[in-house]
């Protein structure tokens, strides 16, 4: 009925495992702090990431309290308001989302989901971790010396970013560039680990197209940013050299305040486009691990197969391709040559085909589903909502001459929060609550979950759906204050306060799950080894949470793709991935 | 169900608050209603688009959640249905960027009988620049900004001798005349941004950038500067005065010209030497 590739992979005999040297640990510091376990670091990538994220939550608040109600707090003036967006921003992008989804996800996921015992090269992951820490403390102490942190903006355009006019010009902007420098350097040892891990250790049986989409994600988001993070790493180390030893990569001959410069010849151009040939692909590498996980929440929590798995898998490798040839649509106004507007807007919006084929698939993959309205299942259709739309204004600001008065407004604000923002977090807090059970062994409290769900869901929405419209009026991005200006009605002053409020309520919530994090973690539920009844081989482990070297004696021999739900004639509503096909008591769907 | 009829009303409530919705754009000023209308052509693709998949989504919640018994449906694909969702997906992007493309091509070819006029920014104050008698603008280079030439006009260019320089002020416009706003900035990246306007464009130190316009409507219009640029980037304002053009020659002919600039800052120091009282 369906050409499903179904490989044949019959009757193998387990993998000879000799005890292999796994670099068992052999004391406490060794297990829990420098371990080469890819479950240990990624749970402190985890950690890690979700402090600093903290410290980005507690900024998005006291931007919203400025924005909400200006004037009103006197210790939040202009320089400290750009540098909260600054820190907020970079802080999320990079620190936050990227280093979450690869460094935490993928490092717990990868091995366990391709039948691994452990990452390749456990050392060089182990390393990954700990250059990622020294980069987030770098990042850190930004607040505590002289002058404070950056405030050019998470975009670091220059002349502005290194000149006196921006605050932070002293120390801000060199402790920024140096962590992004080490932030590169840390994620380079993980990223090679992902891939090489999944192109070399998977395991038997195990052939690329029936490797779950989370996988997919990624395993291609890494590919990604092991091309664009590069393009970061040139721009920020000569911006550093043009800020610390005079050198004029970026700076044009120009006058600050009246004084001449010594700078000539730069090109700040230059700089935008070395930063979005990084950024735009950057986007998806946020963007695929969350298209990668949604679709096994998805299909797990409907127990129905996903649909197009095939078509799923051309689309993510499509949109990674496409994403290296879209970067100038951040640049329509920048000045760059007119004609460039053509062709980047012309393969901005073909990447909307490949990217609607997701969401006609995940929707279809609901339909004639036995949907369980669990909390991840909630968080996936959160995240459907909320990328759809984000998706389709960036169809506006896409299309070169839309984009023209909409650019630098607060619409691109609430575009951005949306698409990349609120939607793949919605599939992170998703994905936590799935894999929970898995790292602990007991399931997350279930009515906190939901209160969460709901509060995030809505509260988020109304945040950023009608912040669309006072960016349609005009109101530009990166004001402090909006001050006075005739084309803009007090009635948006009173929106404004709405969604401080509403940014209020959606950290309150945050606070209520963390809590929930640490109470189940000793009171929750025990969860057994596959509370979802899933088919992929994460839980199909011989104890939960998994041990060292994942498997136990014997590797699992992968019999079938990861989609196997509701079968017709099968015993249960899913079948492992490693359970043989030709046994008679569970007939499997073979053609 | 309950959850089925939230998802249903968010979609709802997006489209009823778009309908509703008292903050919009403003009205326009210039010639690119074509921009407006592009943008209408994208909201009504994208907003059926929203509201179909969300509300099928919401459907499918509704009938298919779980009950005792029921079992998902196995169908691992629909080669056909993904090829034609792909292309009917294909169409209504060409229906975007088409319109947008064209459009676009207007607004980078500048009409040949459009006036050349020069903003600058620094921070965080705009300037601007108006040929003189001659219609031509002389030429500029950084490295000659001083005190008596803010705008750093070459001294010897014969053009710019009678161009009009107004430092942090207002700039006044003809309405029904094309204008080439000539974009420069001395320091950082600033954004001359009119919303009433729809264009705008970045202004790099460096380079010259540019858009064009026609004014079609009188008023007063606030300026902002759109790209960040400092500190006090949110305070970068001035005015633009759209006036028909017996109004806007009796304002020409008040503005000082460059030379007259340069005369009276000689003056000011002939009169003003050190030492002296």
């Amino acid at each position: 009925m369906v050409d499903v590739p179904y490989d044949a992979v019959i009757d193998v005999p387990p993998a000879e495992v000799a005890e292999v040297d796994l670099y068992h640990p052999r004391s406490w510091w060794t297990r829990y702090v420098f371990s080469q376990d890819a479950k240990v670091i990624a749970i402190q990538y985890s950690l890690t990431a979700t402090a600093i994220g903290l410290v980005a939550l507690v900024l998005s608040w006291l931007m919203r309290l400025q924005l909400g109600f200006p004037g009103t707090f006197s210790f939040i003036d202009a320089n400290q308001y750009l540098q909260f967006i600054t820190m907020h921003g970079m802080i999320m992008v990079i620190y936050l989302l990227t280093a979450l989804f690869l460094g935490g996800f993928g490092n717990y996921l990868i091995p366990l989901m391709v039948g691994a015992r452990d990452m390749v090269f456990p050392y060089v992951n182990m390393l990954s971790y700990w250059v990622y820490l020294l980069a987030v403390l770098v990042l850190a102490s930004a607040f505590f010396v002289p002058g404070g942190p950056t405030g050019a903006g998470w975009t670091l355009y220059p002349p502005q970013a290194i000149l006196s006019g921006t605050p932070g010009q002293d120390y801000g902007i060199i402790l920024m560039l140096s962590s992004l420098i080490l932030f590169i350097i840390g994620f380079t040892m993980g990223g090679l680990n992902y891939v090489v891990t999944v192109l070399q250790a998977r395991t038997r049986g195990m052939t690329l197209m029936r490797m779950p989409l989370t996988v997919w994600g990624i395993f291609t988001a890494t590919v990604m940013a092991l091309l664009a993070f590069p393009a970061l790493f040139v721009a920020s180390v000569m911006m550093l050299f043009d800020r610390v030893l005079g050198t004029s990569f970026f700076m044009p001959s120009l006058v600050e305040m009246g004084q001449q410069m010594k700078y000539g010849g730069g090109s700040p151009i230059l700089f935008q486009h070395l930063f979005w040939f990084f950024g735009h692909p950057e986007v998806y590498i946020v963007a695929l691990p969350a298209f990668g996980i949604v679709s096994d929440l998805i299909s797990t929590h409907a127990r129905k197969n996903i649909f197009g798995y095939r078509m799923m898998v051309w689309a993510i490798v499509a949109i990674g391709a496409l994403s290296f040839v879209v970067w100038a649509h951040h640049m329509y106004v920048s000045g760059m040559h007119p004609k460039f507007g053509f062709f980047f807007a012309t393969t901005t919006l073909i990447i909307a085909i490949p990217t609607a084929i997701k969401v006609y698939n995940w929707v279809l993959t609901l339909w004639r589903g036995d949907i369980h309205l669990t909390v991840p299942m909630l968080f996936a259709l959160g995240f459907i909502i909320t990328f759809v739309n984000g998706g389709l204004t960036g169809l506006f600001l896409g299309n070169v001459v839309v984009d023209v008065p909409l650019s630098d407004t607060m619409f691109v604000v609430a575009h951005f929060h949306m698409v990349m923002g609120v939607a793949p977090i919605m599939v992170v807090l998703g994905a936590i609550y799935h894999w929970y059970p898995k790292v602990t062994g007991r399931m997350l409290n279930d009515a906190l979950g939901k209160f969460h769900f709901w509060v995030t869901f809505l509260g988020a929405y109304l945040i950023f759906f009608p912040m669309h419209y006072i960016g349609l009026l005009g109101v530009p991005r990166r004001y402090h204050d909006i001050g006075e200006a005739a084309f803009i009605p007090s009635s948006t002053h009173t929106l404004n306060a709405f969604i401080t409020i509403m940014a209020l309520t959606v950290g309150f919530a945050q606070m209520v799950f963390l809590f929930n994090l640490a109470w189940s973690l000793f009171r929750g539920r025990p969860s057994g080894g596959n509370p979802w009844r899933a088919t992929t081989l994460e839980w199909q482990t011989p104890e939960t949470p998994p041990g060292h070297g994942n498997w136990g004696k014997e590797l699992p021999i992968v019999y079938r793709w990861a989609y196997d739900y509701s079968v017709p004639g099968a015993a249960q509503d899913f079948i492992p991935q490693n359970q043989p096909r030709a046994t008679p008591a569970l007939q499997g769907a073979a053609p | 169900m309950v959850v089925a009829i939230i998802l249903l009303l968010v979609a709802v409530g997006s489209v009823l608050f778009h309908i509703y919705s008292p903050w919009w754009w403003t009205p326009i000023a210039t010639n690119w209603s074509y921009i407006d209308h592009t943008i209408s052509i994208t909201f009504w693709i994208t907003g059926v688009v929203f509201f179909a998949v969300i509300a099928f989504m919401a459907y499918c919640v509704f009938r298919f959640h779980h009950k005792e018994g029921r079992q998902a449906h196995y169908n691992p694909e629909n080669k056909k249905l993904e090829w034609w969702l792909s292309i009917g997906t294909a169409i209504g992007v060409a229906a975007m960027l088409a319109p947008g493309l064209f459009v676009w091509h207007q607004f980078v070819t500048v009409p040949a009988d459009a006036t050349e006029i020069e903003v600058m920014g620094q921070q965080w104050q705009w300037s601007f620049r108006l040929p003189g008698k001659d219609g031509r603008m002389g030429t500029t280079d950084v490295r000659n900004i001083g005190p008596d030439n803010p705008m750093g006009l070459k001294r010897d260019d014969p053009h710019g001798q009678d161009d009009v320089v107004i430092e942090s002020g207002e700039l006044h416009l003809p309405v029904g005349k094309p204008v080439k706003v000539l974009l420069r900035s001395v320091d950082v990246l600033h954004d001359f941004y009119v919303p009433e306007f729809r264009a705008k464009m970045d202004m790099v130190p460096g380079m010259v950038t540019y858009f064009w316009m026609t004014p079609i409507r009188t008023g007063t219009f606030d300026v902002l500067c759109a790209e960040l640029c400092g500190a006090a980037h949110a305070q970068m304002r001035a005015k633009v005065i759209v006036e028909e053009e017996s109004e806007y020659h009796a304002w020409l002919e008040k503005q000082q010209t460059f030379a007259e600039l340069s005369r009276r800052n000689a003056v000011k120091k002939a009169t003003y030497k050190p030492g002296e009282k």
